[in-house]
C-alpha cells in the first residue's frame, strides 16, 4: 500500500523532521531533501564539526528540543531517503529537479510537504550593504555554528523577539554588544502582558533576556528610528533617532531583521493559492489548519506557511504529515489530531501578540531616502521605485520587476521583495497587498550551468 | 456605469505591434484606443529573447524587416529611451559542412537585399571570436543587427502611446467585437464599450477567436520561448549569436548578464502564463557551457518564458481582413516578432491612413490559409530546426 | 582585517588554504564565509557598484557571498564547507 505513497519533503528543519517521522511511524519512506549538510534548520542548526560547546551553550532554554529534534532524525535516518545540500529548484508536475553539487535529477513524488522555513524579513537603510552588516539569523549562524561573533563590537537593531535572543546569546558567548535598538516603543513591550496568559515562560524569558543585557551594560533603546550604518569600506558606526534627538555609537559591526518572511517560491511553483496574511503583511500559501494547501497532495508546515516560529513548526510538520496520511486512507490517531491543532491555535494567538509587540515599521517606507539601495543584487535604488510610479504609472510588483529590475537578481527578491512592496504601496498609494507578490519562477535558487542531469528533468 | 468611446482606431492587444502602431496612428492624428487583457508587453512582446535580426528571415520578410532595421538606432526620439538596444551584429554559426552550405545558400537568395551578410570560414571566425568553443565550420556576420531589452522596449511604446494620447486600457479584456453599419463595436470588461471605425487585431497568442468571429480562422497556436539568464559576468560575447539549424541562441547584455534561449517552456494551469520545464532549461545550459567556455562556471540566476502566437507556415499575418471592411491582422509572428514589431505598427498605420503600405505584405495575407485549415500542433520540445525563433 | 571574531572552537583541527595567492588556515567545520573572514572583511565587490561586501543572510538566501576558486568556480561562501588545499579568491576587482 504504502509503495503508492511516495512523499517528497523539502526542508529538514523542525517541521519537515516532524513531518518525516509521522509518516515513517506508519511504514511509509519519504524522500526528505533539505540545503543543509545536516538536519535541524536554521534554528536547530547543527555544528558541522562537533567542539567543545554543550547543546546548552547552543541552544540555550531550547536545548532539550534542539537534540530531541536532532536524535529523532537520526532515529529515523535508515528510514528516509535522505538528500543533504541538496536544492528543489523547480517542481512540476509531482516532480521536483534537485541539485546536488553539479548532477541534477528528477524526483516524482506522490505527495509534497514543504518545510521551506523562513528568512529575516529587512529593511533597506543607509549603508546596509557595508561588510559587517549581517541579518539577525546570519548574527546566530555565526555564533552557534561557526563559534563566531559578527564583529568586536556589535550592534542589534529591529524587532522581533529574534533581537533579543541573538543579543543574549552573544552576551552569554562572551561577545561585546553594545547597544540593542528597538525600533517599537517601549509601550509596545507592554502588550506582552496579553501573552502571559498563552505563553508564560515565553514572555517572561523575553523579559529576562532584556533585563540580563541591561544589567550586563548593553544599551537597550526602545522608540528607535535607524538614520545610517556609517563606514566606507566596512561598518564604522550607527546613527539613530531617538525622541527627536539624534544619537550615534561606534561599532564594527551590525545585526538587523524585522521579524521573518515565509520562503514560499516551491509553495508557488506548485501552483498553490496565495493569501495575504495580515499578521506577517505578506503573501503566504493558502492552507487549512491542517496545512493542506489548496493543491491537492501539497501540504506545507513550519515558518514557510506564514511565521509562528520552532514551536509551532513541530506540531505543523506533524500535522501536515497525518494530513496526508488522513488524505492517503490511513487511520490516524485522532485524539493528536485534536491536541495539535489546540496547541497550533493558542500559539496563533500569541503570534498576534508578539506582532503587537514588535510591530513592523510601516512609517519606514515614508522615511527612506531616495539614494538608499533597495535591491542590493541589482542595485537598485528606492527612488528608482519611486520614479516608476510616478512616470510610468507602476502599482503592481513584477511589473516594477520588469521595469526596474528591482527583485531580478541572484536572490530573486529574498532580500527586497518586502521593502519593494512598502515603498511601493506607498509611492502608489495602496496597501500593501495591493501591489501583489513576485511570482515565483525557476531555478528558486541560482544553479551552475555546468549541470549533468540524471534522468529527465522535471 | 458603462461608458462608450468613440475612436478612429481600436487596437486589441497591446504588444509590441499594437503599441507601435497606436503610436503611429496617433502621430497621423487619428484618435486611438487600445486594449489589452493585461498589461501591455506583458507577453511575448516582452518576455522575448531580445534579438534584433533580420538574418534568417525569409525573404518575404526582409523588405519589412528592413523598415524596422530604420527605427531601432531612433527608440531614444520615438519612445524616450533606447531599450539597451546594441548594434553588437548577429553571428549564425554553422556546426556543419550541411549547415555551412545552408548558410551560403540563404546568403545568395537575400543578396540584392541589403543585409551585407559576411560569411566567415572556421579559422577566420576562431581568430575573430576565440570566445567560442566547438567544431563550428563557419558563420554568418549580419553586422548591422543587434539586440535589445524587450522587457523596457515593448513597455515604452505603450506608454509613449499613452502619452501622446492614445487611450489605454490595460486589464481590460475584449469579450465581444462585431461589425455595424456605424463602424466596429467592441465590448470590454469594465463596462467599456468602444465603437471605432478601424479595427487592428494584434493581440498575438490571443488573435484567432478575433479573426474567426469575422469569418477568418486561422491555424494560431500558442508557443513557450524560454531563456535562461546567468549571473553578470565579465563581458566577453560581443556579438548576438544564433545558429543555423537552432538549438541555441545567446547575447550578453551591458550589465553582463547572458540569455540563452533555444528550448520552449508549457504553459501553467492558468494559460496566460508559462514557465520554461527543467529539462529543457538543463539542455540549453549545458549547450552554452559547451560552446562558450566563459560561462563554464557560471551560474543561472533565473528563466524566463512568454506566450507567443505560431502560424503553420510560420510566417505572420498582416493585412486587411477579407471578409470586414477595415478590420485589419497583425499576429502570427511566430517567435520572430521583436524586431519587426516597430516596422508593422508603421504598416498598420498606412492601412489605415491610405488603404494600402508602400512596404509589400502581399505574403502574410489571411487568406492564404484558405485552403490549409489544419497545421501542426506546436509542442514544447525544441524549437524547430528550420529557423530560429524568438529572436 | 577580519571581520568576524571567534569565540569558540579554538581547539579544532587547523586547515590550510589558499586565499589570494596567500596561505591561511581557518579551523575543520569552517564554512568558507567564516574562513576568509575571520581573515579578511571582504568577500567580493558588488557587480555594479563595485562596492565591497561580505556576505549578509549567513543562511544561503541572500547571495551575496559567492567567491571564486583558483580555476575559475564559483563558490556561496556560507554554505560551502572549508576543506584543506583549497584555492580561493575574492573578488577584488570591478567587473570589466
Amino acid at each position: 500500500m504504502s509503495d503508492a505513497i511516495r512523499p517528497l519533503i523539502v526542508g529538514a528543519g523542525p517541521a519537515g523532521i516532524r513531518a518525516a517521522q509521522v509518516l515513517v511511524n506508519l511504514g511509509i519512506r519519504p524522500v526528505v531533501i533539505d540545503e543543509a549538510p545536516s538536519g535541524g534548520g536554521q534554528i536547530y542548526r547543527q555544528r558541522l564539526v562537533p567542539d567543545e560547546r554543550s547543546a546548552k551553550d547552543l541552544y540555550g532554554s531550547e536545548a532539550a528540543k534542539a537534540t530531541n529534534l536532532h536524535e529523532t532524525f537520526a532515529g529515523i535516518r535508515d528510514r528516509i531517503d535522505y538528500l543533504p545540500e541538496t536544492l528543489v529548484w523547480n517542481l512540476r508536475d509531482k516532480a521536483a529537479d534537485a541539485v546536488t553539487g553539479h548532477r541534477t535529477r528528477r524526483i516524482a513524488f506522490s505527495h509534497l510537504i514543504l518545510a521551506t522555513g523562513a528568512t529575516d524579513r529587512v529593511l533597506p537603510f543607509p549603508g546596509w550593504t557595508l561588510p559587517g552588516v549581517f541579518t539577525l539569523g546570519g548574527s546566530q549562524v555565526a555564533l552557534k555554528s561557526q563559534g563566531c561573533a559578527i564583529g568586536e563590537e556589535v550592534v542589534f537593531l529591529g524587532s522581533g523577539p529574534l533581537l533579543y535572543l541573538v543579543a543574549w546569546q552573544y552576551v552569554k558567548a562572551g561577545a561585546s554588544v553594545v547597544a540593542v535598538l528597538d525600533t517599537a516603543p517601549f509601550s509596545a513591550k507592554l502588550q506582552l502582558i496579553r501573552g502571559l496568559f498563552a505563553q508564560p515562560s515565553v514572555v517572561f524569558r523575553g523579559f529576562r533576556y532584556a533585563a540580563e543585557l541591561m544589567a550586563r551594560g548593553v544599551a537597550v533603546r526602545f522608540g528607535v528610528q535607524p538614520l545610517r550604518i556609517d563606514g566606507t569600506a566596512r561598518v564604522e558606526g550607527v546613527v539613530w533617532r531617538e525622541r527627536g534627538k539624534e544619537h550615534r555609537l561606534a561599532c564594527d559591526a551590525v545585526g538587523y531583521g524585522f521579524s521573518l518572511r515565509s520562503e514560499t517560491q516551491l509553495a508557488d511553483l506548485a501552483g498553490c493559492r496565495f493569501i495575504f496574511d495580515e499578521r506577517d503583511r505578506a503573501w503566504r500559501p493558502e492552507r487549512d489548519g491542517a496545512g493542506r494547501t489548496s493543491m491537492p497532495g501539497v501540504y506545507i508546515a513550519g515558518d514557510g506557511a506564514g511565521i509562528a516560529g520552532a514551536d509551532a513548526a513541530e506540531l505543523s510538520g506533524e500535522r501536515a504529515g497525518l494530513a496526508l496520511l488522513e488524505d492517503a486512507g490511513m487511520s490516524v490517531y485522532h485524539a493528536r489530531i485534536g491536541v495539535l491543532e489546540r496547541k497550533l491555535a493558542c500559539i496563533s494567538k500569541f503570534r498576534d501578540v508578539l506582532e503587537s509587540a514588535f510591530p513592523f515599521p510601516a512609517v519606514w517606507a515614508n522615511g527612506i531616502a531616495d539614494d538608499v539601495t533597495l535591491c542590493r543584487c541589482e542595485e537598485i535604488a528606492v527612488g528608482d521605485v519611486r520614479a516608476a510610479v510616478r512616470d510610468q504609472g507602476v502599482f503592481e510588483l513584477n511589473r516594477l520587476k520588469a521595469l526596474t529590475r528591482v527583485g531580478m537578481g541572484r536572490c530573486q527578491g529574498r532580500m527586497c521583495e518586502s521593502a519593494a512592496v512598502e515603498v511601493l504601496a506607498a509611492a502608489c498609494d495602496r496597501s500593501p497587498d495591493a501591489v501583489g507578490r513576485l511570482r515565483a519562477q525557476p531555478p528558486i535558487k541560482p544553479i551552475p550551468l555546468e549541470v549533468a542531469a540524471e534522468g529527465e528533468a522535471a | 456605469m458603462s461608458r462608450t468611446l468613440h475612436r478612429d482606431v481600436a487596437v486589441i492587444g497591446g504588444g509590441l505591434v499594437g503599441s507601435s502602431a497606436a503610436l503611429a496612428l496617433r502621430r497621423m492624428g487619428f484618435s486611438v484606443v487600445l486594449l489589452d487583457k493585461g498589461f501591455c508587453g506583458a507577453q511575448a512582446s516582452g518576455v522575448n529573447y531580445g534579438g534584433v535580426r533580420r538574418q534568417g528571415r525569409p525573404p518575404e520578410q526582409i523588405a519589412l524587416s528592413q523598415r524596422a532595421h530604420a527605427i531601432w538606432p531612433r527608440l531614444k526620439d520615438l519612445i524616450g529611451i533606447d531599450g539597451e538596444f546594441v548594434r553588437s551584429g548577429h553571428l549564425k554559426l554553422a556546426r556543419t559542412g550541411a549547415e555551412m552550405a545552408s548558410l551560403e545558400a540563404y546568403a545568395a537568395r537575400v543578396a540584392d537585399l541589403g543585409l551585407d551578410l559576411e560569411l566567415i570560414g572556421g579559422n577566420r571566425l576562431r581568430e575573430r571570436f576565440p570566445w567560442i568553443a566547438g567544431d563550428v565550420m563557419g558563420a554568418s556576420l549580419c553586422a548591422g543587427d543587434g539586440h535589445a531589452n524587450p522587457r523596457l522596449v515593448s513597455a515604452a511604446f505603450a506608454h509613449a502611446a499613452r502619452h501622446a494620447g492614445v487611450d489605454i486600457l490595460e486589464h481590460t479584456p475584449v469579450s465581444h467585437v462585431e461589425k455595424a453599419l456605424d463602424g466596429f463595436h467592441l465590448s470590454a470588461s469594465s463596462n467599456t464599450d468602444i465603437k471605432a471605425r478601424f479595427v487592428i487585431n494584434s493581440a498575438g497568442a490571443w488573435a484567432g477567436p478575433f479573426a474567426e468571429a469575422f469569418g477568418e480562422p486561422v491555424p494560431l497556436y500558442a508557443i513557450y520561448p524560454s531563456m535562461i539568464v546567468t549571473e553578470p559576468l565579465d563581458v566577453f560575447m560581443t556579438v548576438n549569436i544564433g545558429a543555423e539549424g537552432g538549438g541555441i541562441y545567446a547575447r550578453q547584455v551591458e550589465r553582463g548578464n547572458c540569455i540563452v534561449g533555444g528550448m520552449r517552456g508549457e504553459p501553467l494551469a492558468e494559460p496566460d502564463f508559462s514557465r520554461p520545464t527543467g529539462s529543457g532549461a538543463v539542455t540549453i545550459m549545458n549547450r552554452a557551457a559547451a560552446l562558450f567556455p566563459a560561462l563554464r562556471h557560471a551560474y543561472a540566476i533565473r528563466f524566463w518564458s512568454g506566450t507567443e502566437g505560431e502560424m503553420a507556415d510560420r510566417n505572420p499575418v498582416i493585412g486587411f481582413s477579407r471578409t470586414t471592411p477595415n478590420l485589419i491582422h497583425a499576429f502570427g509572428f511566430s517567435g520572430a516578432g521583436f524586431q519587426i514589431a516597430p516596422g508593422v505598427g508603421e504598416v498598420l498605420a498606412e492601412l489605415v491612413r491610405d488603404g494600402e503600405s508602400r512596404t509589400p505584405i502581399q505574403a502574410f495575407a489571411i487568406d492564404r490559409f484558405a485552403r490549409t485549415t489544419q497545421g501542426s500542433r506546436a509542442d514544447n520540445g525544441p524549437e524547430p530546426k528550420s529557423r530560429e525563433t524568438a529572436q | 582585517m577580519a571581520l568576524l571574531k571567534r569565540l569558540a572552537r579554538h581547539e579544532l583541527p587547523l586547515v590550510s588554504f589558499t586565499l589570494n595567492g596567500e596561505t591561511c588556515s581557518g579551523r575543520a567545520g569552517d564554512t568558507v564565509l567564516t574562513a576568509i573572514l575571520t581573515q579578511s572583511d571582504r568577500l567580493r565587490l558588488s557587480d555594479f557598484s563595485g562596492n565591497p561586501r561580505a556576505g549578509f543572510c549567513q543562511m544561503g538566501a541572500c547571495q551575496d557571498c559567492w567567491v571564486l576558486t583558483s580555476d575559475g568556480g564559483r563558490i556561496r561562501a556560507c554554505s560551502t564547507v572549508l576543506e584543506p588545499g583549497m584555492n580561493l579568491r575574492t573578488i577584488t576587482e570591478p567587473r570589466s
